[in-house]
């Protein structure tokens, strides 16, 4: 064993310590110190953490730190290496059942816990996903691949491509529906990205993750898993989408169109919202609640069109006011090709900023407009100011996410240099990305605190 | 060995309990007194069963840190119950319902246990470390409860010996259950994440009546510290009970330490007759490996039965089961506890396990009740092939719930020619226990991933040191010493004014008993009123001390003074001049003229109304007995002219 595998994170006075004594991580020691004694096991310690402490898990389970300059002697007594295992027992096949893969790109759907860093992480052969969540079985035949051991905030252009095109290859091969495994911060960024590079699928392609870390038990990642399942066996929408729970309550997931689905809390079970349109269906354990009925259905061909390009010489620019236009300036120094503006209300920036879009625009730099408020579209044509913009360049992009719109803009560079081409496919709608109208019901931000709003809460489980 | 039999509660002798090797240790869990709860900003101590939501969970076991599935975890989920939480919106926020990440630890609460632990001699950590104590019922939202260890190694003084303390540990409380029916428990969120310690005790009580006064010891003692809560729920216990062959076996959640002598009592009892029964079972050839049993479905049997509970659930359309227990024919009426018999231990498995809520649940053939009829007992019995020498069981629900109770009655039965099985138990009112679920192992601790440990620094253990109380104890010794009326020896030993009154006797020279009046008989009067001790000014009472000192204040005129200082506070300079007895005069003659003008049925009330009203003018300003004497001279004099 290596010398950092013995003495797992520690450091400075602690790891001499250890040393001296001839203790490590995984001794069963007792450790005498100016006032008592303390017996257990020697656990690893958080990289983060401090030089000064020793942690040991007593007999009662319970850790507790000792300041390692109040140590006057330890002693190892035994040895008792943990070996944190999800059970991992054979995903049983039935040929009755339909073939289903799931994806892994990491994130918390199934994880365990590092002791090193005290941090989650993954685990995901469909053994230990039988092991944690046998119910898949009754569903599916089920096969995994762990594509990527990242997490969600480091998923890129490069992992979406990869992810595309595996989707492609089992696609063309007649899986029956494709679930992928994914770290919740940047889901709809992906879902987003596959809504486009894989276009015309006859099959569900869901994507899931979880809020709570699958080593808790009221994990909402056993019943995301299932739902996910669930909807890429019997699920009538052949559709790029985002599975997560519906409301907070262990009661149902939604499936949210991935063009149109964005994280809303930082927190919450049911952080997943569509928004400006209501998503395709509710799915439970027994089947499905439809929404609406504008959706691709499924079909029985293969015929799958990916498209895996993408140019990351993109960014989102969040508005603010008194942005200074040098903001701006960088990023058209620095090569960028296409800038997706978050602005103000329908669409505005601060006139100092109208010599820099000018230098875009002299740049041959994409400039689109999406709107901060997320709700709602652009429209330039209100004030004064939005038609002066689009004489700089900037092109209103209609209701479409700020996300969304940063994902579409990378992959239409990534098919063509020519801004004219570019326009028409950011203005053509691939997936529901811009929609034509939206719904009364499709803005539904309740206002706790006001009576009939509180009432309302206080009757459904949420 | 198991010769022995247990007398009634009351004729039971130390000797008797050292027969059967009574043990028995504490865990007590005290409410601190903080304003915030531990892990979030809600406000703490606000108690209400009014809802505004409800938030359905179900809890899934999940693996330990040594990799494996706790076997109670496994045991809750074979119960697959729906939790429903009833949500208020001024005590609940979205980390209760596990919807937020955790906030840093209550520095208050923190200080709170590490001031606790100091009193109870143990020794501190450097390193604080939240862990996540794993708890499927469904008690706590996330699954678990973080908790951590303040200290270990320690102990407390009781009679000629030391109470050892294994250790203090800090954590949050649970949610309080409304209801259990069926597949459906319901719990109220509003105790949920208060500050918590839990104070263990080593298996040092050798009989029911010293786990209650060590109980009451160790309440005291972490009342010296003003800091923690009181009232209904403030303070619990969980008792463990074992006998020699027994099990360690966790009482939960003693509402009344004047309840653990009989519950302990029936505990030890129980673990007796269990282990006096297993013999018994020996007797009659039975052991963990000849144990047998059959089973079968009787639903056709029973389909036309009168027995009431049978039959309305034949009507809905269930299915009934017999458990044949091979050989163990009048064994189920086995005494257990008082009042009390071995089915009841089956029974409460159904309950609990199977989901099977609605009593009886089981039915069985050693019983003398009218049940099923003659018939069909004989049909039941043909079918299952029973001799005399054994014994039915019959269970009645849903399919899949039937199926459960069937193997978790076979279980419970086997059990038995095994030993005691560890289990927590309720608290019940009758003062017996019953079956609450399997005790967890320490696989259901696992460490915290949200938070980060935290440092005991040595400022602040010396900063904590300097403001802890002395010990009860000491007190105790110290107040009777002084001859300090027996009535308030107690109450000023765990009141936060004791050190106040240590002054007032020690460095201000009061007399023993009058110190005694004005801080223990007159904060508990005001207590009465509505007015906590805990929330008196201990600056404003010195100052009032002194005031009575220095002859600026009278005696009778401190618990007024004391009243007045809980809203405007106590500055002697704001008193008015003392009086003498000439000043007298003109307080009663206005005060008379006031009497005069309302009406009275009854003109002999005049000089006591008088009084009461010279009273109100010049209390605290000249003795009360001067103005008595004073006033009853000057209507005298009226009254000779």
């Amino acid at each position: 064993m290596s010398e950092k595998d013995t003495y797992k994170g520690y450091k400075g006075d602690a790891l001499a310590a250890m040393k001296k004594f001839g203790i490590r991580v995984w001794s069963d020691a007792v450790l005498t110190t100016d006032e008592d004694s303390f017996e257990g096991i020697i656990l690893p310690r958080s990289e983060t953490a401090d030089g000064d402490h020793i942690v040991i898990k007593m007999a009662t389970g319970y850790n507790v730190g000792l300041r390692v300059d109040r140590v006057l002697d330890a002693k190892e007594i035994g040895y008792k290496e943990a070996h944190y295992k999800i059970p991992e027992k054979a995903f049983p096949y039935d040929p009755k059942k339909q073939r289903i893969v799931l994806f892994g790109t990491g994130g918390t759907i199934a994880s365990r816990l590092d002791y090193r860093t005290g941090a989650v992480i993954p685990a995901f052969t469909p053994g230990e996903l039988y092991g944690s969540v046998p119910e898949l079985a009754d569903l599916c035949n089920l096969e995994t691949e762990k594509l990527f051991g990242v997490f969600s905030e480091n998923m890129g252009p490069e992992e979406y491509m990869k992810l595309a095109d595996r989707i492609g290859e089992e696609i063309r091969k007649g899986v029956r529906g494709i679930v992928v495994g994914h770290g919740t911060d940047t889901m709809h960024h992906t879902a987003a990205a596959l809504s486009f590079m894989v276009q015309n699928s006859p099959v569900p392609i869901v994507m899931v993750g979880s809020q709570r870390s699958s080593d808790r038990p009221s994990s909402d990642a056993a019943l995301n898993l299932i739902h996910s399942v669930k909807t890429a066996v019997d699920c009538d929408i052949a559709e790029v989408m985002v599975c997560m729970f519906g409301p907070t309550s262990d009661e149902y997931g939604l499936l949210h169109r991935g063009t149109r689905v964005r994280k809303m809390h930082s927190s919450y079970r049911s952080t997943f919202r569509t928004i400006g349109d209501i998503p395709l269906a509710m799915v439970n354990r027994e089947g499905f609640t439809y929404l609406r009925d504008d959706y691709s259905k499924r079909r029985n061909d293969r015929d799958v069109q990916v498209s895996t390009v993408f140019d990351d010489r993109i960014g989102i620019l969040y508005y603010y006011p008194n942005m200074k236009p040098d903001m701006m300036d960088m990023m058209v120094d620095n090569g960028y090709k296409g800038i997706i503006i978050a602005g103000t209300g329908l669409g505005h920036v601060n006139k100092p900023l109208y010599p820099a879009l000018q230098r875009a625009k002299d740049a041959g730099v994409a400039v689109y407009m999406t709107v901060q408020t997320l709700w709602g579209y652009v429209q330039m044509y209100v004030y004064e100011t939005g038609r002066e913009m689009m004489d700089l360049g900037v092109i209103p992009l209609e209701n479409m996410l700020p996300e969304a719109a940063y994902i579409k803009l990378g992959w239409a560079l990534g098919r063509t240099d020519d801004l004219a081409e570019v326009r028409d496919i950011m203005l053509t709608p691939i997936n529901g990305e811009t929609t034509p109208r939206e719904p009364y019901n499709g803005y539904l931000i309740f206002q706790g605190g006001i009576p009939e709003v509180d009432e309302f809460v206080g009757t459904i489980r949420r | 060995m198991y010769d022995f039999e247990f007398k009634p509660f009351e004729d039971m002798t130390p000797e008797d309990y050292a027969t059967v090797g009574f043990m028995s240790g504490l865990e007590v869990h005290q409410q601190l007194l903080t304003k915030s709860k531990l892990f979030c900003r809600c406000p703490a101590g606000r108690y209400s069963r009014e809802y505004h939501a409800e938030i359905l969970r179900h809890m899934r076991p999940t693996l330990s840190e040594l990799g494996e599935y706790d076997g109670t975890a496994l045991m809750e989920f074979k119960t697959q119950k729906n939790i429903i939480y009833r949500v208020n919106k001024e005590t609940v926020c979205t980390y209760e319902m596990d919807d937020t990440p955790p906030f840093m630890m209550d520095d208050e609460a923190l200080d709170i246990a590490l001031e606790i632990s100091m009193l109870s001699d143990l020794t501190l950590v450097d390193e604080v470390h939240i862990a996540r104590k794993q708890y499927l019922d469904g008690s706590i939202p996330t699954g678990f409860q973080r908790t951590a260890i303040c200290g270990i190694h320690g102990g407390v003084p009781y009679r000629d010996r030391r109470i050892s303390m294994i250790q203090l540990g800090i954590e949050e409380d649970s949610c309080r259950e409304i209801s259990d029916i069926g597949h459906f428990r319901i719990y109220n969120t509003d105790r949920l994440g208060m500050p918590l310690i839990e104070l263990v005790t080593g298996p040092d009580m050798r009989t029911p009546q010293e786990v209650e006064e060590v109980g009451q010891l160790l309440r005291k003692m972490m009342r010296t510290t003003g800091r923690v809560r009181r009232g209904i729920g403030a303070t619990r216990a969980d008792t463990n009970v074992s006998v020699t062959g027994g099990t360690r076996i966790e009482i939960k959640g003693v509402p009344k330490v004047g309840m653990m002598p009989l519950l302990t009592y029936n505990e030890a009892q129980r673990q007796w007759n269990l282990l006096r029964l297993r013999e018994e079972l020996k007797r009659r050839g039975i052991t963990e490996e000849t144990f047998t049993t059959a089973d079968a479905d009787v639903t056709r049997i029973l389909k036309r039965t009168r027995f009431t509970p049978i039959a309305d659930a034949m009507k809905e359309g269930k299915v009934a089961a017999a458990v044949k227990l091979d050989g163990w024919s009048n064994l189920l009426v086995w005494q257990t506890q008082d009042n009390t018999v071995f089915s009841r231990e089956i029974s409460d498995r159904v309950r609990v396990i199977a989901c099977l809520t609605v009593l009886p649940n089981i039915i069985h053939s050693d019983s003398m009740s009218e049940t099923l009829s003659g018939a069909e007992w004989k049909e039941i019995k043909t079918a299952l092939n029973c001799t005399t020498d054994d014994t039915l069981v019959i269970v009645w629900g849903d399919t899949q719930d039937v199926e459960t109770a069937v193997k978790e009655i076979i279980i419970r039965a086997r059990e038995v020619t095994i030993g005691i099985p560890s289990e927590t138990r309720q608290a019940l009112r009758d003062g017996t226990t019953g079956f609450e679920r399997i005790l967890p192992g320490p696989q259901r601790m696992y460490p915290d991933t949200d938070l980060p440990p935290i440092r005991v620094t040595p400022e602040r253990i010396e900063r904590l040191r300097a403001r802890m109380p002395s010990q009860y104890w000491d007190r105790l010794r110290r107040y009777n010493e002084w001859n300090v009326p027996s009535d308030a020896v107690e109450g000023l030993a765990i009141s936060p004014l004791s050190p106040l009154f240590d002054e007032a006797v020690t460095d201000m020279g009061f007399d023993v008993t009058d110190a005694a009046v004005m801080l223990w008989r007159y904060p508990r009067r005001l207590r009465r009123e509505g007015i906590p001790t805990e929330t008196l000014n201990i600056e404003d009472l010195r100052r009032i001390l002194i005031a009575v000192k220095e002859d600026k204040l009278t005696k009778d005129g401190v618990l007024y003074a004391i009243r007045r200082s809980v809203t405007r506070g106590f500055e002697d300079s704001a008193l008015p001049p003392r009086l003498e007895r000439k000043d007298l005069a003109s307080f009663i003659e206005k005060a008379k003229q006031q009497v005069r003008y309302s009406k009275l049925h009854d003109k002999k009330n005049i000089p006591n109304l008088t009084l009461d009203r010279v009273m109100d003018e010049v209390r605290g300003r000249i003795p009360g007995a001067h103005v008595a004497e004073e006033v009853e001279a000057y209507f005298a004099k009226e009254v000779t002219a």
